[in-house]
Order: structure tokens, then sequence, then C-alpha cells
């Protein structure tokens, strides 16, 4: 692990940027595959300039076919190479879906372990600035679903920086979810080659008086709302899954056997969701549940409309979360419009102008 | 070309293994101890024992479904497909795979899958990969005609084109998926071989069921591949002889034309051969009994070695799902 005392802050961009950077460095075998992975933009600059580090033998522009160039990752890795795919929208990667489940997920098991596959697929998560029905869905549960893969969700630059370092250095098919709002979020980053293991959670910030379980963007939102909940006498434990599968739920559970109060935010749709999934393993290894107050909230269930007066109303955010935990810890408010201040519906900051 | 008497022998031992194969298979099937789907190559061992007669053991090969003459040909483990079949922890999946999924690594056999078009792109990276790697290695890919139905053929073409990739895209057409006709499914004016060359990749078509023409062809695509570093795709014409999945007849269920399948029943691969060999001198009736004695005494001691084998037990239920 680096060292504490770090100073210099980058961009979640540029952490991703630099762990591409350092694992192709480091390890000759590490390609990157996507639509647009040489362009000026490269893909919200965390592919910038690679092209002329490294050369057009590891960096790759590809055709428009999600699913061949999935396959041929795949085909790749097979021939020990460790190609890096990149959608710059979740959506694109459905194209792929028979290439991700079928095959990638199945093939260390069809072949008793005498195949592996280690592919690395980024998938962008978009929201706000009109992005619509099918440029803003967190489809991270879809993937969760699957024995094989491995679902990761950093928050944070030194997260997504040390995570994808572990997932490139993965044996396996490893889903690497980053929300696109995220990409503008400045975090302390060391300078180095570091990882971060796939498969734990974090606590971001400590307290005994509620449990809140979060991931990606929202996990944000939720340490925001924990700040603001210390001026109502709430101290929130905040917890970051960063990795969907496996799924690290001790910490939970040790959480909320203290705190006897579970909000779940969810990143994407509740029905069938992580949240499900945390709430199922709470019910499944906690004995007394009759002490416990269990809540979740999440995006609203319906297709995410593009216009900004309807798309407001499908997300959770700092004034929400801070309205479920004072009404679960039953505690009076008066007005709490003044929170909706911090609340963003449409961009992450007001730098952010899009397109997308 | 095939001018070599002792191959020639071989080519045709070498079908006649794979029908032994499969016809025990079929045999054995009610006994209900091979409990996987099963899609026989009844018909089709002349593409498979042709191609793969031109490979070496290091170079590569993809199959799909009907992998089982693919898999024999490229020099698989008898022994381990059969215990595959039967769910015995001596399978080369260790029965997790089961006759979809034949895999030896040691045979240069890398995978079959029942996806249809799956292992198309798959083949391509792998193809890819030897490129990348400067190794020699050489990647065949074995599909049906409903493959080509798929985005992902023509997806896949297009890369392997464009990277110049040493790939050899095999179709064996034998006019069905499943129960439809290609003429339910393709325009008549559509022509495999010709899409793969709008795509940039090099065609042929030709008759399947002539195990030294499917030989000769296929020695001539690699030549070309190895030539000018491309791709080459042969589609060969070809017939399933029994069901689509399963070890018996199905022509009761009216689908295919009895005139149709009689036809192709003469079009036999391997009595196309032995009939071209016995004529040829080069083989007596005599012998061809004698192979078939000797294959099936050979073969069997497999049937009897998957029998014979443990299932895996619990254990490694959750074993390899990562690696």
């Amino acid at each position: 692990m680096p060292k504490k005392n770090i100073k210099r802050e980058i961009k979640y961009s540029e952490a991703i940027r630099e762990a591409l950077y350092f694992s192709m460095k480091k390890n000759k075998s590490v390609i990157l595959l996507a639509l647009g992975a040489d362009d000026p933009k490269g893909i919200f600059g965390t592919t910038k300039n690679l092209i002329n580090k490294f050369g057009n033998k590891r960096v790759f522009d590809m055709p428009t076919a999600e699913n061949s160039m999935t396959g041929i990752a795949i085909g790749c890795s097979l021939g020990d190479l460790r190609p890096v795919v990149t959608h710059q929208r979740v959506e694109f990667s459905l194209l792929s879906i028979d290439q991700i489940i079928n095959q990638a997920a199945k093939w260390s098991y069809m072949s008793a372990g005498k195949m592996k596959v280690p592919i690395v697929i980024r998938m962008i998560i978009g929201r706000g600035w009109g992005q619509g029905p099918q440029h803003s869905q967190s489809l991270e549960s879809l993937f969760s679903n699957i024995p094989g893969l491995k679902v990761v969700c950093p928050s944070t630059p030194f997260d997504a920086k040390g995570m994808l370092i572990s997932s490139i250095e993965d044996n396996n098919p490893v889903i690497f979810f980053e929300h696109r709002w995220l990409h503008g979020y400045f975090g302390k980053v060391p300078h180095n080659y570091y990882k971060v293991p796939i498969g734990k959670s974090k606590i971001i910030h400590r307290g005994n008086d509620i449990t809140i379980v979060s991931s990606s963007y929202m996990s944000i939102e939720s340490l925001k709302t924990a700040k603001i909940l210390k001026s109502f006498n709430v101290n929130a434990e905040v917890i970051d899954l960063r990795s969907l599968r496996p799924l690290d739920v001790n910490p939970i559970l040790s959480s909320v056997k203290k705190t006897k109060n579970l909000l779940v935010v969810d990143n994407g749709w509740m029905k069938y969701g992580i949240s499900s999934e945390i709430i199922a393993s709470i019910v499944d290894n906690i004995k007394n549940l009759s002490k416990i107050t269990i809540k979740r909230i999440g995006i609203s269930d319906n297709p995410i409309p593009s216009t900004r007066s309807l798309a407001k109303h499908c997300y959770q955010d700092i004034y929400s979360i801070l309205k479920a935990v004072l009404k679960m810890k039953n505690i009076k408010y008066s007005n709490l419009n003044a929170y909706k201040i911090y609340s963003a519906t449409d961009v992450p900051d007001k730098d952010f102008t899009g397109p997308f | 070309m095939v001018s070599n008497n002792k191959n020639r022998i071989k080519l045709l031992y070498e079908m006649m293994r794979i029908r032994e194969v499969e016809k025990t298979i079929a045999e054995k099937y009610p006994e209900g101890k091979m409990r996987c789907p099963v899609h026989l190559s009844i018909g089709q061992e002349a593409i498979a024992v042709g191609v793969c007669n031109n490979l070496k053991k290091k170079d590569q090969i993809l199959s799909a479904h009907r992998s089982h003459a693919h898999y024999l040909a490229k020099g698989g483990n008898l022994n381990s497909m059969i215990a595959e079949l039967y769910g015995k922890i001596t399978g080369c999946a260790m029965g997790k795979g089961g006759s979809m999924h034949l895999i030896d690594q040691s045979a240069g056999m890398l995978a079959a899958v029942p996806i249809v078009g799956s292992t198309l792109p798959i083949s391509v990276g792998v193809a890819w990969s030897n490129k990348l790697k400067k190794n020699n290695n050489l990647v065949v890919v074995f599909f049906g005609d409903g493959a080509t139905e798929e985005g992902v053929f023509q997806e896949s073409l297009d890369f392997a084109s464009l990277h110049n990739l040493k790939i050899l895209f095999i179709c064996e057409n034998n006019f069905y998926s499943v129960y439809s006709n290609i003429k339910k499914r393709q325009n008549p004016d559509r022509k495999i071989a010709k899409i793969a060359k709008t795509l940039g990749v090099n065609s042929k078509f030709s008759f399947g069921n002539d195990v030294e023409n499917v030989y000769n062809y296929t020695k001539k695509a690699l030549d070309y591949i190895k030539k000018n570093n491309n791709p080459y795709l042969l589609e060969f014409s070809t017939y399933r002889l029994v069901e689509h999945c399963g070890p018996f007849d199905d022509d009761h269920l009216g689908y295919r034309d009895i005139k149709e399948v009689k036809y192709w029943k003469n079009k036999c691969p391997i009595k196309i051969y032995q009939n071209k060999l016995l004529r040829e001198k080069l083989i007596s009736s005599d012998k061809i009994i004698k192979f078939e004695d000797e294959i099936q005494k050979k073969i069997i001691n497999s049937f009897k070695f998957a029998d014979k084998s443990i299932f895996p037990s619990k254990k490694f239920l959750k074993k390899n799902i990562y690696a």
C-alpha cells in the first residue's frame, strides 16, 4: 500500500489514465481496445496520449462491433495478453452480452480451470445533461448476477487507480464501472504503482447511529450527507462497497449489528438490484431482525427521461438521503430545503457543460 | 496435394475412426449414461479430417456444438472425450462442460461452444494474439451455415482482414440450422463465400464430402494465409446424416426431403473414399473390415474407461469459477 501522507490531488479520470499507463509500462501484455482509445479526447481523458507512449501495437481504436471486439479480447486473453476494453457508455456493452456472460464468465469453469480469461471491461455510467433512456443506466446488478465475473465500482480517484491496476492483474474477467460524474472528482492519489484489492468494502465515515451502504457516485452523496447529519446529532457510518462481486458482506453485518439501522442507497434501480442483495444478506445472516430498521432508496423505477424537468425526480441526492435518515431515526425537522442546494440533478458541478 | 498413399490410407482410417466413435456413442446413448446433448458428426467427417491433416500440433482450432469430429481429427484424447460425455472426473473438463465443451490444449483444441457464432470472434482474438506475440501459429475455426447469419460473423471477418490475421474460417454448410433449411433463412443470392470476399477475406466454395478435395483446398488456403498474412474462408457443402441433436434419425419429422436424404447418403464421405481407394486398389475390402474391427476394439476401451471412472465429488462444484 502507498505511503500515507499523499499531497498530490488529481482527477478520477487522470487516476484511471495513470492506472492504464503504469499497467502498460509494467506489463507488455496489457493492450487497450476501445472506440476512440486513440482519439484526441481519449475517452474523457482516461486514455489520452497513451497512443504516443505505447504506440499503435498496444492502443487500438476498434470497429463499432462490440460483440466481436469482446470476443476478440477474450481470444487475446487466451493467448496470454491482458486486454482492457472500454465502452463510453455501459449500454454499448449490451451488444456483447453473449461474449461476457456465455463466454468470458464461463471459460475457466467449463474448462475445469485449464483456461483463464484475464480481461477488463470498463463501463461508463452516464447521468444528467439529458442523457436519456439509453445513456444513463446503472446496470451493475445485471453483471453482478453472474458467477465467473468480478464487478467493481470505485468511487474515489485513489480507489479508481488502485482497483484498475488490481483488475488488470486479475486472472478473471473484471467489469469495471466508472460513473461519468466521478471523472471530474479530485482526490489524493500517489504517483506510484499500487493496488487496492478487489472484494473489500471501505468504511468512509465512522459512526454508531446508522449504517449507510452505497457505491459508485452515490457513495459520494452519502458521504456528504453523513457530514451534514452531524449537525442533527446523527453519526452515520458510511460503507462504500467498491466491489459488488465478490461482495464484502461482513463489514456491513458488523456495522448494522452496532447501529441497528441500515439505509442502502442504491446507485441504480432498487428492484432486483444491489440493495436487494445487501438486504437479503442481512436477513440471511442476522438472527434477530426485530430491533433493526432497514430501508433502501434508489433510482425511481422507470427509464430515465432526457428532459431535466423529469430526470430530476429519478435520482437520490443529499436531500433525499438526509430525509430518509431523519425519518428512520425519528428526528423531527422543520425544513430541509436549505440542503437542496447541495443537490445536483443535471450536472455534477458547475464546470460540466456536456455534451456527454 | 495428397500424393503419398500412406497419407491417403490415413485419411480414410481417421474418418472411419470418427464414424465408429460416433456410432458407438449413438449405440450406447440409450443406456442413459451419457446424459448430455450430443450433436454427432456422422456424415461430416471429411471436413474435419481433411482440414486437420494439414495442421501441426501447435496450431489451434476452435469449434461449435458439433465438435466431436474436430476434436478427434486434431488429436484430442478419446478417453477424455468419452469420459466428458459420461460426466466423469476423468473428462477433458471434469464433466463440467459435456459434449458441447470439448477441450484438449495439448492437441491445440482450444474450445467448443454451442452458442452459434460465438467462437468466431474468440478465434480471431487468438489469431490476433499470435500476431501481436509474433509466433507463427495458425488458427482454424469451424462453424456452420447458421453462424454466418449472426452479426458477429461479419464483425469477425472484418477484423481478421483489417489486421491481416493468420486464420482459416471453415464453414461447414450442411443446409440446416436445427430443422430449418437454408432456403428459409437466407436469400438464394446470398453466397457465404462471396460475403467473405466483400469483407476482404479471400474464399472458395467446394464439395466437403470428398476428403482429398477438402485436404487440397485447405492446403492451398493455408499456403495463401502463410504467404500473404491474410485470412481465408473455405465453405464446404456437406450433410448431417443423423438427427440434429441425439443418437437417432429424425427424418420421420419430415423436415428434410426423402430424396435429398437419399442423395446425401450416397454421398457419404467414407463410402466415397472407400470406393475410390478400392477402385485404385490401394485397399481391399478385407482390409477395410480389418480396420473396422481394429478401431472398434480400440475405442471400446475408452467407453469402458469412462464408465468405470468416478463422478466429480461435490467439492469440485465451486472450483474453477474463478481462475
